[in-house]
């Protein structure tokens, strides 16, 4: 499998804490990677640093086989998009979803408008009665397919997915999850998934990265969750905590 | 067992400009000195159920129902002092968020002060002495160093033991918990538990765990009430989870993706209007 994104040794500094410490992974072309651990483990870090949203210490970052330097070009952002947690927070609550999707066409020069959003909100299963509404008329799982339909609109290679369902109900979080694989079938994408829920990582993801304190604690594949087959004591609290609650 | 609470047809609605909204629809149940679990999604009226109980709704909104009584006083026509004597002392509240929850200018000692000396004549002393106590009970390692930290100075997860010192100090017959884990980590997620599990155990308090999380709930609680759409659909034992009847609540627990289980895609709801009716 050729790789698509690879990180190699990644450090971020926020003055004098250290949010990442030496992290590398390797994600082929078409895998879905999942990246788990419990808030300021470093995973939505990890995450930001890639897309170029905070700033890097030291360390290499490399999509598809092209080392990326401090300044991401066009090019970079058509190839990697972003979906984030809170769908209340990242759409602009003053622009109806036809403006909202029309924004990264014109940053990336499209010329067939008109087609590609009908078809970006056919595609998260919305159908053109939304086109015309403000974010405040939607639902939250209505949002985060807006906000999905934005991020798969300029047709990207690799979506990273910083918590995309975990403001959502367990009902709607069901129908995002399987319209989230459904794209990465149907458009062959690569994924980068944080999530603090183990379950949904291990639904989503071949392979994921448990991590804590910004570092890589363990790698392991998805499978080996399932048989229970962990070498870390800290992967198997997570999976303990994970089964609910035991009266001792 | 003799009922400390009674609920009869419980309803809840807010006036808004496009009419009138039913969030909670007739509610009835019973508890005793028990755990009781409240289920349902976003906007099922799980929450405002348990603010209506305890008094809190907006002011806007309208509460109506055949019963509500809390160890033989009547809620509905209990003159409003008389309410807010029990509000904090015979019943407590936990919320969701100790960053939205917690006065950001007062030190947790004396939050936790203050609403002991609210209910109870206590000297400064006693009361400073008995939230010591309370904050090592919540199993708080350093409680003098804590009992002098300010909200935004520690972690969420010690901030919600804080939060609980503070609702269990006036020593509470009926606690209501509304989702008191939910921002929280997994794993101290569970510490937290353990914490309020002890306590209603020790102290034979009546619970009710409001939660979006059916299977938490089920794990934590005596038995659970489903809610839909402002109503209950279903009522059951905890450990009859398994042998849920009504579809919501089967969909519901079949929708949660599992660790050892390969299901693609997902089950999904398929909401039936007449769940609603």
């Amino acid at each position: 499998m050729t790789s698509m994104l690879r990180v190699d040794q990644l450090n971020v500094v926020f003055d004098r804490f250290q949010a990442l410490r030496g992290v590398s992974l390797d994600v082929g072309q078409g895998e879905s990677f999942g990246l788990v651990g419990e808030s300021g483990s470093g995973k939505s870090t990890l995450l930001r640093a890639i897309a170029g949203l905070v700033p890097v210490a030291s360390g290499t970052i490399a999509v598809g086989g092209q080392k990326l330097g401090k300044k991401r070009d066009k090019a970079f952002y058509r190839k990697v998009q972003m979906v984030f947690q809170d769908p209340y927070g990242s759409l602009h609550p003053r622009q109806t979803v036809d403006r909202l999707l029309q924004e990264p066409l014109a940053i990336h020069g499209f010329s067939d408008g008109e087609q590609r959003i009908r078809r970006a909100l056919d595609e998260v299963g919305l159908g053109s009665g939304f086109r015309f509404r403000y974010s405040h008329q939607l639902s939250g799982g209505q949002r985060q397919r807006v906000a999905i339909a934005r991020a798969l609109i300029v047709e990207p290679s690799i979506l990273l997915l910083d918590e995309p369902t975990s403001a959502l109900d367990a009902s709607v979080q069901a129908e995002v999850l399987n319209l989230l694989e459904q794209v990465r079938r149907d458009r062959e994408l690569t994924f980068l998934m944080v999530s603090h829920d183990l379950a949904v990582i291990a639904h989503m993801c071949e392979r994921l990265m448990v991590m804590q304190n910004g570092e890589a604690v363990e790698s392991l594949a998805a499978t080996s969750l399932a048989t229970r087959d962990v070498s870390q004591h800290y992967t198997r609290r997570l999976l303990k905590a994970s089964e609910g609650f035991v009266r001792t | 067992m003799s009922a400390l609470l009674e609920v009869e047809d419980l309803r809840v609605t807010f006036p808004t400009r496009t009419g009138v909204v039913e969030a909670v629809r007739g509610v009835s149940f019973s508890l005793g000195r028990e755990r009781l679990g409240i289920v349902g999604e976003s906007g099922s009226g799980k929450s405002q159920t348990g603010r209506a109980i305890m008094g809190l709704t907006p002011p806007q909104a309208r509460v109506s129902a055949a019963k509500l009584s809390f160890d033989g006083l009547d809620l509905m026509s209990l003159p409003g002092k008389q309410r807010r004597a029990l509000r904090g002392n015979r019943i407590a509240m936990i919320l969701q968020d100790p960053k939205y929850s917690l006065d950001p200018v007062m030190t947790i000692g004396r939050q936790i002060m203050e609403t002991l000396r609210t209910h109870e004549k206590v000297g400064k002393t006693e009361a400073r002495e008995r939230t010591l106590q309370m904050l090592e009970a919540v199993q708080i390692r350093d409680p003098k160093r804590v009992f002098d930290l300010h909200p935004h100075e520690v972690s969420g997860g010690m901030g919600q033991r804080a939060m609980i010192a503070m609702m269990l100090i006036a020593e509470p017959e009926l606690m209501i918990a509304d989702e008191p884990t939910s921002a929280l980590d997994v794993t101290v997620q569970l510490d937290v538990l353990n914490i309020l599990d002890r306590l209603v155990a020790d102290r034979g308090m009546g619970l009710i765990f409001i939660s979006h999380d059916l299977r938490l709930v089920s794990s934590f609680c005596d038995r659970v009430i489903v809610m839909y759409a402002g109503k209950v659909v279903e009522e059951l034992k905890a450990s009859d989870l398994g042998r849920a009847e009504h579809p919501y609540t089967r969909g519901l627990l079949d929708c949660m993706p599992r660790i050892d289980a390969d299901r693609h895609p997902l089950p999904v709801l398929d909401r039936k209007p007449e769940w609603a009716a």
